[in-house]
């Protein structure tokens, strides 16, 4: 099962951007093997509008069946609703800090943005 | 003949010159308030409303059982407004902004085209002079198709006046775009400089020629006077920082009306602005 973080770096220690849509990062990590893929997110990090929406449909698209990030906003958690892909928020640490509490079970899923939207 | 009352910075007094322009050259005139997101024109010029109408603008409507979720729709829209994810597609209604690629380029002719509320138009006369104003839905992001719609129902017999809404982006552009003449309304202050030179450099990229009118003339210090003279804007009017033209100001009383005298200042103005207006379309016709 691949779950998504956002990161500031391409590795499994770099630390958690609380912002989703204009990380410039999102790992995806398999979190039975920890092999992960670093997707680029910079040309999101300066999108006029709907950066939130575009990295929902990358998260969908690569097939993760949970993000974890800081903030996620009302339309960016209605994509990922759409794509079938649950939400973390307010993670901090590094990426395998957030992949190690998925594991542990710690971890509780958003039922609805924790941020507001953008304009 | 076109006229656009832009400004760069807000409370200037766009809306005083407008008005008063309007009401000292009268029945030939129709008066556009384009401020859409806080029109205040009415509330000077008093105009009877007489017809209201809704606007929308088009946004898609996606059938998603002809979609085959091939994503040419969301790959188009540069404003991300379209998210196809797994068998859903999604629209967000906001960020639309009704260019209708997504419907050219759906293959299957899934997407239909449904509307957005951007806001109403009211119409209405002042004696003779005729008047529209739009003004935006709470809550509705995006001026600039309102303020087109407003221009567009414009009576092109007339000598149109627009007060354009404060800034220089999209919305200013959209109220200044293809008018004959720019009226920029400064003051002498430092603030009133710094946003006069962004407005200068809007109005350069349209190529539409602009003037100067300095309100609070008085106040300050005389850099903006400097600017204009530097920079070939011709300083067309000022007006000074008058108690008495405060005072009708905050009654929602028109300067023209109050103190008969500016009625003619303002005719002149309107006759130097045709004056310039006719001698650059000689010249861009010599060229």
């Amino acid at each position: 099962m691949k779950i998504a973080v956002t990161s500031k770096g391409i590795l499994l220690s770099s630390e958690v951007d609380p912002r989703f849509g204009r990380a410039p990062y999102i790992v995806i990590v398999d979190v039975d093997t920890l092999a992960f893929e670093v997707v680029d997110n910079s040309d999101n990090v300066n999108a006029f509008k709907g950066a939130g929406i575009q990295a929902a449909t990358t998260v969908c698209d690569k097939g993760a069946e949970v993000l974890m990030t800081g903030y996620c906003g009302p339309k960016a958690f209605a994509t990922l609703e759409a794509g079938g892909v649950k939400v973390v928020d307010d993670v901090t640490g590094t990426v395998r800090d957030a992949v190690a509490a998925f594991k542990a079970g710690t971890v509780v899923y958003s039922t609805a943005a924790n941020k507001e939207a953008h304009w | 003949m076109i006229i656009s009352v832009a400004s760069g910075k807000g409370g200037t007094g766009k809306t005083t010159i407008a008005t008063n322009m309007a009401l000292a050259l009268g029945g030939r005139v129709e008066l556009l308030d384009c401020d859409v997101e806080e029109p205040n024109a009415h509330l000077f010029l008093k105009p009877v409303i007489e017809r209201t109408q809704g606007v929308e603008t088009p946004i898609p409507l996606v059938d998603e059982s002809k979609c085959t979720f091939c994503k040419k729709c969301s790959d188009i829209c540069r404003f991300n407004a379209l998210a196809v994810v797994g068998k859903r597609v999604l629209v967000f209604a906001e960020l639309c902004h009704s260019c209708g690629g997504c419907m050219l380029v759906c293959p299957e002719g899934a997407i239909t085209e449904t509307g957005r509320e951007l806001g109403t138009l009211n119409f209405g006369k002042r004696d003779a002079i005729g008047f529209i104003n739009g003004q935006l839905r709470v809550g509705e992001a995006m001026s600039p198709p309102l303020i087109k719609r407003v221009r567009a129902a414009a009576d092109p017999e007339r000598i149109t006046i627009i007060d354009a809404p404060p800034g220089t982006s999209c919305p200013v552009i959209a109220a200044m775009n293809g008018t004959d003449f720019v009226l920029l309304v400064t003051e002498p202050t430092p603030f009133g400089l710094h946003d006069l030179k962004l407005a200068v450099e809007a109005v350069k990229l349209l190529g539409i020629p602009a003037g100067l009118v300095v309100n609070r003339a008085d106040i300050g210090d005389d850099q903006v006077f400097a600017y204009a003279e530097n920079g070939g804007l011709p300083l067309l009017l000022t007006i000074p920082f008058d108690r008495k033209i405060a005072e009708a100001y905050s009654r929602g009383k028109m300067i023209v009306e109050e103190m008969p005298e500016w009625r003619q200042r303002f005719i002149d103005l309107y006759h130097t602005i045709e004056t310039i207006v006719q001698g650059s379309r000689a010249a861009v016709c010599a060229k």
